[in-house]
């Protein structure tokens, strides 16, 4: 007991998020009735996890939230995969740099959302159209940590290995991977969450399945406090994905100082 | 080999050519040699090229004019003879003291089973045992600059390239440091150029002290300082050390520079 006080004096937060999180949504409970919104506008918390109760316990729905994370999955393994190796190319060949980079930044200012529709006319109803929606979101963000961090390398320390003879291949296994770390698990970090993002908008624009799917029917149905469930699992999705990410980041860049972080 | 001429720098000249900007002369007509085990300093005010002198020994720039020879070999590029202690220790921060050391070792591909052990006692020759399996950010300045030294000694290169290590350490350390530098050397027998700002340490650490006048870098006079071996700080307070360092500071004072 001793070491638990100890602990929240050290980290307030540990109290102050759950205290936080119930207060609002005490107060969402009791706004509600008391200023005569009504149910189907706005749900109460309590009509909500209702709605994410008989969800849960529907086999359909596990089925939805399995196409989902599919998508987001693949998408995210791709988009990454394929940052990676254009970054690379693009941070350490300067030929490939000066060919593609002016066309990485003319892609980067396109809203990829607005591909959307294009994805699924290309690609169909299925999953296809999603992971690569999911694929290209993702792209950008990893792809600019990717150059970014493999250019971040102290110019002391790679100084410091061609003094002891190292080869270019050798200062990147030792210096400029490890410096560029940092960035990878933030680009890494965006891409989780944006992967989830482009799958669920790819479902949005024409799909029989899948978490985005269920939150247009549940949308035409008026089924709002379903629409909250369904919202609910969508940002426990993201904030698994984002906590994974965090778990690997934290054992192997330990020894950063800071931790910077480019958005997309 | 010529012991005599374990190091040769004959008629060197360095001149940067930026892109941009008019051609700046680093380096102007440097000559001078280091014997086998000897201990040498060079000296100079900001900007006079002791540093670029240190990285062409080193073979990480290019000569413009002139011969290099560091242990009989032309220097056209990084030479496994070479050792080098840098400003800041620029210790990986991902690895561990000892994996910090094992660096040259791992990038000439040396037999690491063999080497770790003098890793391992080099390590505790500096006051560092123990703390093999620790990472740099657990350290003290003054002990992650130690760790550098053991990392430019463990590959037993012929020659110990110096570029102002302990300009970052405060002065106490800095002293300390100096002790426990002249210790390493007469233990390990390496050549050492040794590259500082500050006339006493170069004074105290030395056999022969080069001091380079203001840019372009050129030889003001190259000083036999003839103290006692072994050192103990308290050389320093003798009047032979006294007359050294006014002696080589004047070289600076006449040229209007101030420096330490």
């Amino acid at each position: 007991m001793k070491r638990l006080r100890v602990d929240l004096r050290e980290r307030p937060e540990l109290l102050l998020v759950p205290a936080v999180f119930v207060v609002v949504m005490l107060a969402w409970e009791f706004a509600v009735p008391a200023f005569g919104v009504d149910d189907y506008v706005l749900p109460r918390p309590s009509q909500i996890l209702d709605a994410l109760r008989t969800q849960l316990a529907d086999p359909l729905f596990w089925g939805h939230l399995k196409v989902t994370v599919l998508e987001s999955l693949y998408g995210f393994l791709l988009g990454v995969g394929a940052a990676l190796v254009l970054g690379t190319a693009i941070s350490q060949v300067r030929l490939i740099e000066r060919t593609f980079m002016p066309y990485v930044v003319a892609f980067q200012t396109v809203p990829k959302v607005a591909l959307a529709p294009l994805f699924v006319v290309w690609f169909g109803f299925g999953m296809t159209s999603k992971v690569v929606m999911a694929a290209v979101i993702s792209f950008f963000p990893m792809l600019v940590n990717v150059i970014e961090g493999l250019r971040s390398a102290d110019a002391d320390r790679i100084q410091m290995l061609t003094v002891f003879g190292a080869g270019k291949f050798q200062v990147f296994r030792m210096v400029r991977l490890p410096s560029a770390l940092p960035f990878l698990f933030a680009g890494l970090d965006i891409g989780i969450v944006f992967s989830i993002l482009g799958a669920v908008v790819g479902e949005f624009i024409g799909a029989k399945e899948g978490l985005g799917y269920l939150l247009l029917q549940t949308n035409y149905n008026f089924d709002i406090a379903g629409m909250f469930a369904v919202l609910v699992v969508l940002s426990v999705l993201g904030l698994i994905a984002h906590f994974v990410i965090r778990f690997a980041q934290k054992r192997l860049v330990f020894w950063a100082e800071e931790n910077r972080v480019l958005g997309a | 080999m010529d012991e005599d001429r374990w190091i040769e720098v004959d008629g060197l000249h360095k001149i940067y050519r930026p892109r941009r900007s008019r051609p700046t002369h680093a380096l102007s007509d440097i000559t001078f040699t280091v014997r086998r085990g000897e201990f040498v300093s060079v000296v100079g005010p900001s900007g006079c090229g002791k540093t670029t002198l240190l990285k062409i020994l080193a073979g990480i720039v290019p000569r413009s004019e002139g011969t290099v020879r560091v242990a009989d070999r032309d220097v056209t590029g990084p030479l496994p003879e070479v050792g080098m202690v840098f400003q800041a220790a620029t210790l990986l921060p991902w690895r561990t003291i000892l994996q910090n050391v094992m660096v040259p070792v791992e990038v000439r591909k040396l037999d690491t089973r063999v080497y770790r052990e003098r890793a391992k006692r080099l390590l505790g020759m500096v006051g560092l045992d123990g703390f093999e399996g620790t990472y740099p950010h657990e350290l003290s300045g003054g002990m992650q600059q130690r760790a550098g030294i053991c990392r430019a000694l463990v590959h037993d290169p012929a020659v110990l390239l110096m570029d102002e290590p302990f300009g970052a350490l405060d002065a106490m350390t800095r002293e300390y440091m100096n002790v426990e530098l002249l210790r390493i050397w007469r233990e390990s027998g390496q050549t050492v150029v040794f590259v500082t700002h500050s006339i006493p340490e170069a004074v105290f650490l030395s056999d022969r002290v080069v001091v380079l006048s203001p840019r372009p870098g050129r030889i003001a006079e190259i000083v036999d300082i003839g103290l006692d071996r072994p050192r103990a700080l308290a050389a320093m307070a003798s009047d032979r050390a006294g007359v050294h360092v006014a002696r080589i500071r004047a070289h600076f004072s006449i040229a209007g520079v101030i420096d330490s």
